[in-house]
């Protein structure tokens, strides 16, 4: 248990409420939408189709291309459109974070263009646009190992928790707020996503590794349930 | 870092050695290089280093100017770190927009010394609410032999530690060519630096040549520093499309505490 309240009285590994839903734009060959709380992020695959420019195509693979960014008003202080490169820093994290579940051995000089933004952020955008992600590529039918789950941890002064909101990314005294975003295969403890901003001794890494495991539980039955959904 | 992929028999024969061992330079598989730090690189930064691990050298300077603060940070001084992977350094580097790795080098090696609280920012008020330092970092590769990230985060240490506070006029001007004498505020205690590992096939190595770097399938840097009489993680990040076991991640949790007092041992004489 928490020794500090968290703002929104939930307890230490409870995520926020979560929303999923597949099928949400029609034009593409798959589409999700995830959110954890007041985070809304929207997800869309196109492909696999011919991969432009010409020299990025691999011939003895298709290749997965993510696109992440905030849209100009999910913020307060409006977000210039266009890429920073924060935005370009977390497109290449959600790549690698899919890219292991996701065979494209069979769709060589191929691409699937995955493009993920932000409606509404109340932090943890990166992990709500992979969940998001992850469906619309298993809405796309893609050959998939996984599903990918990601949930950002975290640690306020010395407690560890799940699912940071936007006034916990903020909390100040102790050792400070630390934020840990990981994303993992459901099934498997094989980790595809980790980042970390903040302080945290190594040997609590297990904590959170632990604390992710089960959070990644919840966010992968909130996940199977929406793609049923779509298909009965 | 436009890479130039490594053939299937350089993969083969280091995933063979790595598996029993050995390396090609005759070091162990978590041994770094020799390191050396070396300072004054320019005159005309507030402060600035040069580091060495092996054939990687890498050049940090930083320069102070006053600015204005974040609105969500008004009793701070700021903090930016860039830097450029210049053709000088590797027929791998390419000019034009930087590429990934242009960007990733500078956030990595912000967050670890930003994250540490290794600058005390608070201290580098001139007049609340309006002007405050703003710290530059930039970091240039001069030869890229593998493990920039960690020479970089040694290198904007280094360079940090020895950094002067420029002084201003009455009129609030930086003189820059006045002899400054105030020091940067920072951490006694703390010297964050980064320690990336990398892993190809089941094997984990650490400061690898550019060959090995390339050869690896996943790298993953960690920001560690000593803050109150403990080791503290304070940045983090995964690279490459390929995933690590929860086994590996905790191996790393062992190796890094010990790893990280090792390199302070080597560093201490230069800082």
């Amino acid at each position: 248990m928490t020794a500090h309240k968290r703002t929104d009285g939930r307890t230490a590994t409870e995520l926020r409420p979560m929303i999923a839903k597949v099928g949400v734009i029609p034009n593409a060959d798959g589409s999700a939408i995830f959110s954890f709380g007041d985070t809304v992020a929207i997800a869309a695959v196109y492909g696999p189709r011919q991969l432009h420019p010409q020299h990025m195509q691999d011939p003895s693979t298709g290749i997965l291309r993510c696109t992440y960014d905030l849209l100009s008003f999910s913020v307060y202080d409006r977000k210039k459109p266009g890429p920073s490169r924060r935005s370009q820093e977390i497109s290449k994290v959600t790549e690698w974070a899919l890219a292991p579940a996701i065979d494209l051995v069979g769709f060589p000089n191929q691409v699937v263009d995955v493009q993920i933004y932000i409606i509404q952020a109340d932090a943890g955008t990166r992990t709500a646009g992979i969940n998001a992600a992850s469906m619309a590529l298993a809405h796309a039918g893609l050959p998939m190992k996984d599903l990918i789950c990601s949930v950002a941890c975290g640690k306020l002064d010395k407690d560890i928790v799940v699912d940071l909101n936007k006034d916990e990314e903020d909390f100040e005294g102790g050792e400070g707020p630390t934020d840990f975003p990981i994303a993992k295969f459901a099934t498997s403890d094989d980790f595809t996503l980790m980042q970390l901003d903040g302080m945290i001794q190594p040997e609590r890494v297990k904590e959170v590794l632990e604390v992710a495991k089960e959070a990644c539980k919840e966010i992968y039955e909130v996940q199977k349930k929406a793609l049923k959904e779509v298909i009965e | 870092m436009s890479s130039m992929e490594s053939t299937n028999l350089t993969i083969t024969t280091l995933k063979r050695m790595f598996g029993e061992g050995k390396r090609f330079d005759g070091r162990g598989l978590l041994d770094y290089r020799d390191i050396v730090v070396t300072y004054d690189v320019s005159n005309k930064a507030e402060g600035s280093a040069r580091v060495k691990i092996g054939k990687t050298e890498v050049i940090v300077g930083v320069k102070l100017a006053p600015g204005t603060p974040y609105p969500d940070s008004l009793d701070k001084g700021n903090l930016m770190v860039s830097g450029d992977l210049l053709p000088l350094a590797s027929p791998r580097f390419e000019s034009g927009p930087p590429g990934f790795a242009a960007v990733e080098l500078p956030r990595l090696v912000d967050r670890a010394i930003r994250e540490s609280h290794m600058i005390d920012l608070s201290k580098l008020v001139i007049k609340k609410g309006e002007k405050v330092w703003t710290v530059m970092i930039d970091i240039y590769p001069l030869n890229d032999d593998g493990n920039l990230i960690d020479a970089a985060s040694i290198g904007a240490m280094a360079a940090l530690k020895k950094t002067v506070i420029p002084e201003l006029d009455e009129n609030g001007i930086v003189d820059y060519e006045k002899k400054a004498k105030k020091e940067l505020p920072v951490s006694e205690e703390t010297a964050p630096i980064s320690i990336s590992f990398f892993k190809l096939g089941d094997a984990i190595i650490l400061d690898p040549t550019r060959e090995e770097e390339e050869a690896c399938d996943t790298r993953i840097t960690f920001g560690i520093s000593e803050w109150k009489k403990q080791y503290m993680i304070n940045s983090c990040q995964k690279s490459k499309p390929v995933s690590l076991t929860e086994k590996e991640i905790l191996k790393m949790m062992e190796i890094l505490p010990e790893k990280f007092e090792q390199l302070n041992k080597k560093l201490k004489k230069f800082l």
